[in-house]
């Protein structure tokens, strides 16, 4: 942008590219979290808005998972439930005082609560275990599968398969995870009433605190060393160990992080939106946590957030009137990205500017999604052709 | 009557049903790397197939035959319209194909819900096929066998298809080298839709004889699909024998496992078992040696 001359285009220049675009992105994001939306929404479309976050959570950590590692995670379902369940567990033991029997079990079981269970009354216990279960599953299934390289597609199909399994598993265990009716008829949150409004706007703000805080590391995990490695790790898997580095480590760290967002959105949602069921955490929803990811541009900072923040939206008000137009709706929205703008909305401007022919001065600032140079996918030879930075638009269209 | 012996039988009908729902996508999945998850909603279409024809043919029987081949038909079809409209462009991107096609899953299945409606429907079985045989002491299903016999038709036509036709021929060679069958005049894109042609079939085939197990609906297809994708993982891509033995394998622990616990504990056991498998064949049970690096 060298012909850029007065100060007012040369202040903008430097908004819209690369580093003060992220700034000025985050700030804009900010202040519509802070202070226009609970300004301007009412209690019940503000506590929507903090669902919508809670699903947001996990898309960051699927932006990370898939859009910077190239790992296609199809069971973040399984992470968001294992948080949401310890969350719930917790207030559903702290509803029931002290010693107490939670409601459902009376119902269903023998009335007594299980061994596994007790530890769920302490609030620090809960707390670690809503990031820790979900770390721990992801490390053990991730260190099996990338250590022993695993296919993309077959670690695709694993994630997947473990998500059905979660779902079948609570919807089989009843006495003790409330079977398909899930957890929930939650009355307090750490003491607090859920039913007094103040409390709720008070979740929206840790809601959108955190995931705030979520972007903040993700952007600080892609600007180190680490994030380098993991992106070339989804470029060139090879070239990064024969450069003497361990890519299965770098995925294990990436899909574990991805994980333990989805649990605090897992622990978040379960308070916010009052319950937690298998309809929430198994194959279909998994998948559709992608949907959001794909159309705000998988390998962007911000992208996956208000991809899904807008899918959520579009979700809840299109259902509400035409429940079968959502349906094709969402075929659509994932046949339209992902096959013609695999690099999402994102990847508009992109395509917009190469249309024009101007040069693209932030080509770099948002590399390519996942190209699909799977050599053993297909038996091809690898791509011998170097490997600069690649212009998402183009992806759809080369080779 | 032995408990275990039954429990054998049980893990054996499973197992025929998850090998017709595999079969198709171990030959998509195996020559052309992609992950068809409309491959269930194929099979779905299958079954709606075989109730539609019912209703033109009366004859239980004779509709029962006549929509084997139908479904052959209307699954292939579906297939090749999938693979020329959106698959054909996206061969160099095969993990994206899984998010295309559940698209195009979750818009069959509400095609399906907007046609037939939501209820599940019923497709009347035969006469003949209806009631038991004792065989070493079990009662199995009529049904039952007669899924297990249409298995085997299948594999065994389909491995006549591969070794001894032409066509057979050019797939082997693409999925050994394509790169190298291209050049020795195959024409790969012609050889790939065929595939696809056939391995859809086979899902509509599988869905014609699903609606002798039970009614159908338009989840029909979901629930098989995840299954049938564990099957092709741990059975390895590029050979039958692969997803024969697989299918079978985890049809028969599932059930015995689910004899001395649930349903639903057997399902995760069984998950697990083959995230361990693969710890010590990550290419799954049979590989075609190919020279890649992954």
């Amino acid at each position: 942008m060298s012909a850029v001359t007065s100060p007012v285009a040369r202040t903008w220049a430097a908004l819209t590219t690369g580093r003060g675009r992220t700034a000025l992105g985050f700030a804009v994001a900010a202040l519509a979290l802070f202070v226009v939306a609970p300004a301007t929404l009412s209690d019940f479309r503000l506590n929507l808005l903090a669902k919508f976050l809670c699903l947001a959570m996990v898309a960051v950590g699927i932006g990370l998972a898939w859009g910077q590692g190239g790992m296609l995670t199809l069971g973040q379902g399984v992470f968001f439930g294992l948080g949401g369940y310890a969350m719930a567990m917790h207030l559903k033991l702290a509803d029931a005082g002290p010693g107490g029997v939670p409601d459902f079990m009376l119902l269903y079981g023998d009335g007594v609560v299980p061994g596994w269970w007790e530890p769920f009354r302490s609030p620090v216990f809960t707390l670690v275990m809503v990031v820790a279960l979900p770390v721990l599953v992801a490390t053990l299934l991730g260190l099996a599968v990338f250590t022993r390289r695993v296919r993309g597609a077959y670690f695709a199909i694993l994630s997947q398969v473990l998500a059905a399994a979660f779902a079948i598993l609570l919807v089989g265990q009843q006495k003790v995870t409330g079977g398909t009716n899930g957890l929930n008829g939650f009355r307090s949150f750490f003491g607090y009433d859920l039913n007094d409004p103040v409390n709720k706007r008070m979740l929206y703000f840790i809601a959108a605190g955190v995931l705030l805080a979520m972007v903040l590391l993700v952007r600080a995990l892609m600007r180190s060393r680490f994030g380098e490695l993991l992106v070339a790790v989804r470029d060139q898997e090879n070239r990064v160990r024969f450069l003497g580095y361990d890519p299965a480590i770098v995925k294990v760290v990436a899909y574990a992080v991805a994980a333990a967002f989805a649990g605090i959105g897992g622990a978040l949602f379960v308070p916010i939106v009052g319950i937690i069921s298998p309809a929430d955490v198994g194959v279909v929803p998994s998948i559709g946590f992608l949907v959001g990811v794909a159309i705000g541009g998988r390998a962007t900072l911000l992208g996956p957030v208000l991809g899904a923040i807008g899918v959520a939206w579009a979700q809840t008000t299109l259902s509400e009137s035409f429940p079968s137009a959502w349906t094709y709706a969402q075929g659509a929205l994932f046949i339209v990205v992902v096959a013609f703008l695999p690099g999402g909305i994102a990847s508009l401007g992109h395509l917009w500017r190469r249309r024009r022919g101007r040069p693209d001065a932030h080509q770099t600032a948002s590399p390519a999604p996942q190209v699909g140079l799977d050599p053993g996918a297909t038996g091809a030879v690898v791509d011998p052709r170097p490997t600069g930075p690649r212009d998402p638009a183009t992806v759809g269209r080369t080779s | 009557m032995d408990p275990l012996l039954s429990q054998l039988f049980a893990g054996l009908s499973v197992g025929s049903v998850l090998l017709l729902a595999a079969l198709g996508l171990a030959l998509t999945f195996g020559q052309m790397g992609v992950i068809n998850m409309a491959h269930g909603e194929f099979m779905m279409a299958g079954a709606y197939t075989a109730f539609v024809v019912q209703l033109v043919v009366a004859d239980a029987g004779l509709s029962l035959m006549m929509s084997l081949g139908i479904g052959f038909l209307v699954g292939g079809l579906l297939g090749l319209l999938l693979e020329a409209t959106l698959l054909s462009r996206m061969y160099h991107r095969p993990l994206d194909t899984l998010l295309v096609t559940w698209g195009v899953a979750l818009i069959l299945q509400q095609v399906a819900r907007d046609v037939f409606g939501a209820p599940n429907v019923d497709v009347r079985a035969p006469e003949w096929l209806s009631g038991a045989v004792t065989l070493l002491g079990v009662q199995v299903p009529k049904t039952r066998l007669f899924i297990l016999l249409v298995a085997v038709v299948c594999v065994a036509a389909l491995s006549i298809v591969l070794k001894q036709t032409p066509l057979g021929r050019r797939i082997r060679a693409t999925v050994t080298n394509r790169d190298l069958a291209e050049t020795s005049g195959i024409s790969t894109r012609a050889t790939d839709r065929l595939t696809f042609f056939i391995g859809s079939g086979i899902a509509g085939v599988a869905g014609v004889v699903l609606t002798l197990l039970g009614s159908i609906g338009p989840t029909l297809g979901r629930n098989y699909i995840v299954d049938a994708f564990l099957v092709v993982v741990a059975g390895g891509i590029g050979q039958l024998k692969g997803a024969v033995i697989a299918a079978f394998a985890l049809g028969i622990s599932q059930a015995l496992i689910e004899f001395s616990t649930t349903a639903s504990i057997a399902k995760v056991a069984v998950f697990v078992a083959v995230v361990v498998f693969l710890q010590f064949r990550p290419q799954g049970i049979v590989s075609v040696r190919t020279r890649s690096l992954a």
